[in-house]
């Protein structure tokens, strides 16, 4: 690592490090029928990363909408370095104050350049120097290494680009708080790297940084400190060196961690020859670019797509649930050949299908939970035999028992849920459907620990009682857990399949990695 | 025991401020209110003859349902078309004109030939008209569905040419229909004495809340009109399902001009149902229904378009001259959209909570 560019000499950096940028204190807040936060304490020191960590509903979000404006808070106090105490009652007076969040999703313009991006909304004169403008940012940029024209239209950039920008913005505005709220989960592994780099020049310059993040392994290589939250009170603040990850996982569940451990790989071996595969492909492919591929899968087995990001593994599983065009391929379901073009067709074969991307392919975000758990299989059941409401209900009622989905009601829009619990109304809808073959594309992404570790014994328990599941994970520790058997996949084709033995990190790394070493 | 009640009505009525109905419901007690305040003979139903002597009631309220029953009838359609598409379409008035047109034309053979003989029954006229207006109907919905125009920019086509093709089909003449039996249905029918148009609204409200009862039209439409993407993985046809609202709203027109055309027994191509599409997409706004679609409540649109009415009459009553109706019915509209507007009545609901919060406590301190 480079020594503080400029600003500031070694000797303040290790000043500033001292000096806390934020200080929150006893901060409450409480929706009706929930204390989202209580008595919690929050303290950013200036050149530093800090983890906000908890699972779903622990008040990492409700406590970072307090500090931006977002939500007033019920009691408590926020302290910023140099003002004092400090009212925040809008995103803008927390922009004032030097706090700038980066969400998830990028709220920037799409349509427009990156430098207009910079500089929106934050003219002083009432004319804009084009060139002037395009200058500086260009200038920005550089010197925070992100490698972009200022002039390119910010919808044509890389997610992680754009995420960049939105940094750049916020540095821009002189922040001394900058929230990155899920910035990597839609980002491959050399974009977190850049990212990474980016966050530690900042930390150089003095800049506080909270990050929010379900990824444990990056947690550990870039932070400095945690804070754990969970059910809305503070577990407690922990110097990185000292916090093994064991230890932070089960601070964050609340519980000694050998759930972990349960899940173990006892899925029955099947002899090859003795069952009819389920599901059926050969030669399978889309216009979504796939090289046409086989694949089959046998009743209750395992399996999944592993591959980078882009390696065209969900692409795959979306031929699979005729979900994209599809343009060449034989399908067989229970040995009989079958066409599948359209979701419907798919879910009329007995298959189901759990998006990627939950808000835009998974929830029907104003509808009430109910709806959204019947959804599918009313469609199939068709148009005009619609459930009663009290049908409706029940059968809400049994998913939301069954998978423990915490909801204030059934008639509760779903968007009003938490990640996790909204990931746990769509496997219900699923479910619900008695699908014969589930595909479950990332079930287990941007939700916390706990549920990721109830969903990876779900999908076990399902193949148990004879379902075929699909499971596809960025996460490899999780498919290693789960499947008996990989598809691994590199630049749109199928590059292998690992089975028994080989099922291990090494072999997979290699595998993707596959030729291009040699 | 009384605290606890308090606070459960107090509750109830905070769930109801968050309910759209809300607010087609207060604008007409508003509505109400003022008019008992300002001249409660507002109120007043009278039981007159017609010259045919019929029994027939006539009173302002009368008036509201009788007149209201078109714009009520295409809200119907505008609602579904509004929650699939997340648009609208402009072009209702000018299909109430084709229509219209097409019912006159089967009433009274080609231009020229009508001599006061019905040339076919009215049963036969009505069905043509709604075929012509579904077939228009799909016409905009294709654009919309499968070709992704804008709605409104897709019903601008019709709204353009709609007149024009409606003054063709009979060839711009104007035949005038003297058989009594077709004035029935925008008049009275014989011995009724309430008007006809109320009773189709009603029947057409009734067939519309069974359709929804009884199919998934609700859910689907809802769910395409809020997350297409998610509705075609879930196996729904989301073009199928924009292009039947619209074919739908084609039958509520067809309905409307039926009974705009038996009201005069005739039609003018140029101003029959003019600017209706406003107050029909007013109508659905009124209703607290989102214009960008998604959710939406059927009986709220209704009677939002019932409101309109209200209002409208309640300005002639009170010597509003026509020139200058549109704009005092600006002024209430505006206030109506701003009262509820999701801002304003999260506002109103946080308000009401804490008024009898404090009353609760006087309760359980007493």
């Amino acid at each position: 690592m480079s020594p503080a560019p400029f600003f500031y000499n070694e000797m303040k950096v290790n000043d500033m490090r001292e000096a806390s940028v934020l200080e929150m204190r006893g901060i409450y807040k409480s929706f009706p029928g929930v204390k989202a936060l209580q008595n919690v304490d929050f303290t950013l020191r200036a050149g530093e990363i800090h983890a906000l960590m908890g699972e779903n509903g622990a008040g990492k979000s409700t406590l970072i909408k307090v500090l931006t404006g977002v939500y007033p808070m019920d009691a408590g106090e926020i302290q910023i370095k140099d003002k004092g105490p400090v009212q925040i009652h809008s995103p803008q007076q927390a922009q004032q104050a030097g706090i700038s969040t980066v969400y998830q999703e990028i709220s920037l313009c799409p349509n427009l350049s990156v430098a207009e991006n910079i500089f929106l909304g934050r003219g002083e004169g009432r004319l804009v120097s084009w060139r002037e403008m395009n200058r500086k940012a260009g200038t920005l940029l550089d010197s925070l290494g992100i490698r972009v024209k200022p002039t390119q239209q910010l919808a044509s950039c890389s997610i992680a680009v754009q995420q960049m920008v939105a940094i750049a913005r916020a540095v821009d505005m002189d922040c001394r708080v900058l929230i990155l709220d899920e910035p990597t989960s839609s980002l491959d592994e050399s974009e977190v790297e850049k990212l990474f780099h980016l966050m530690r020049d900042l930390r150089e310059r003095g800049v506080g940084i909270i990050f929010v993040t379900h990824f444990l392994d990056q947690v550990y290589e870039v932070c400095d400190r945690i804070t754990v939250l969970r059910d809305g009170k503070l577990v407690g603040e922990y110097e990185i060196e000292n916090l093994p990850r064991v230890q932070l996982v089960s601070k964050m569940l609340g519980k000694e961690l050998d759930d972990m451990a349960d899940i173990k790989n006892n899925i029955p071996v099947y002899s090859e020859e003795s069952f009819t595969p389920v599901y059926e492909a050969k030669g399978l492919c889309s216009t979504e670019g796939i090289q046409p591929f086989d694949f089959y899968i046998r009743c209750g087995e395992v399996n999944g797509f592993t591959g980078l990001l882009g390696s065209g593994r969900s692409e795959s599983v979306r031929a699979i649930f005729g979900a994209d065009k599809v343009t060449g391929g034989e399908v067989r379901v229970d040995g009989k050949p079958v066409k599948i073009t359209k979701p419907i067709e798919a879910m009329r074969c007995g298959l189901g299908y759990l998006a990627e991307d939950r808000k835009r392919d998974g929830i029907i975000g104003d509808l009430s939970v109910r709806d959204n758990i019947i959804l599918a299989l009313q469609v199939k059941t068709g148009f005009f035999k619609p459930f009663s409401k009290a049908q409706a209900t029940k059968f809400a009622d049994e998913y939301i028992k069954l998978l423990d989905i915490k909801t204030a009601s059934v008639n509760t829009p779903i968007k009003s849920l938490s990640g996790g619990n909204q990931q746990k109304v769509i496997l219900g809808r699923w479910l619900l459907t008695h699908p014969k073959y589930l595909i479950l594309d990332e079930p287990t992404r941007g939700i916390d620990v706990g549920t990721k570790i109830e969903i990876q014994k779900l999908v076990l328990k399902l193949a148990s009682e004879g379902m075929s599941v699909t499971f596809i994970s960025s996460e490899t520790d999780e498919m290693l857990r789960t499947c008996s058997r990989l598809i691994v996949m590199r630049d749109r084709r199928v590059v292998g399949e690992l089975t028994g033995d080989q099922l291990t990190q090494n072999t997979i790394m290699n595998t993707i990695a596959g030729g291009e070493k040699e | 025991m009384t605290a606890k009640t308090t606070v459960k009505s107090g509750s109830f009525l905070s769930g109801l401020l968050r309910h759209q109905i809300v607010i087609p419901l207060a604008a007409i007690l508003l509505l109400t209110l003022f008019n008992l305040i300002a001249d409660p003979s507002f109120f007043r139903i009278k039981l007159g003859m017609t010259n045919a002597g019929n029994p027939v009631l006539t009173g302002n309220l009368i008036t509201i349902l009788d007149s209201g029953s078109e714009l009520a009838i295409l809200a119907i359609g505008m609602t579904l078309v509004t929650a699939a598409s997340g648009g609208q379409d402009i072009s209702v008035g000018a299909a109430i004109a084709i229509s219209g047109s097409v019912i006159l034309r089967i009433l009274c053979g080609p231009p020229g030939a009508y001599s006061g003989e019905l040339q076919a029954p009215i049963f036969v006229a009505f069905l043509a008209a709604c075929a012509v207006s579904m077939i228009f109907g799909a016409f905009n919905g294709s654009l919309v569905a499968f070709f992704r125009i804008q709605p409104m920019v897709a019903t601008l086509i019709l709204f353009t040419a709609g007149r024009s093709i409606a003054a063709w089909i009979n060839n711009n003449k104007l035949p005038i229909i003297s058989d009594d039996r077709f004035s029935y249905y925008g008049g009275y029918l014989p011995g009724v004495p309430i008007p006809t148009p109320f009773f189709i609204a009603v029947i057409c409200f009734v067939i519309t809340w069974a359709i929804l009862k009884f199919t998934n039209l609700g859910l689907y439409v809802q769910s395409v009109g809020i997350n297409e993407k998610t509705s075609r993985l879930n196996g729904l046809n989301p073009e199928l399902i924009k292009f039947a609202t619209y074919v739908l709203l084609g039958l509520c027109v067809a309905v409307s001009g039926f009974i705009k055309v038996s009201r005069v027994s005739t039609l003018n191509y140029s101003v029959i149902a003019k600017d209706i599409e406003m107050d029909a997409i007013l109508a659905v706004a009124l209703g607290g229904n989102a214009l960008s679609g998604g959710k939406f409540s059927m009986s709220a649109s209704v009677l939002g378009a019932y409101v309109l009415q209200y209002l409208t009459t309640t300005l002639y009553k009170f010597h509003v001259k026509p020139e200058s109706l549109s704009a005092y019915k600006a002024v209430v509209v505006i206030l109506l959209v701003i009262l509820s507007a999701p801002a304003v009545r999260e506002k109103l609901s946080s308000l009401v909570k804490k008024l009898h919060s404090p009353a609760s406590s006087a309760g359980q301190s007493a």
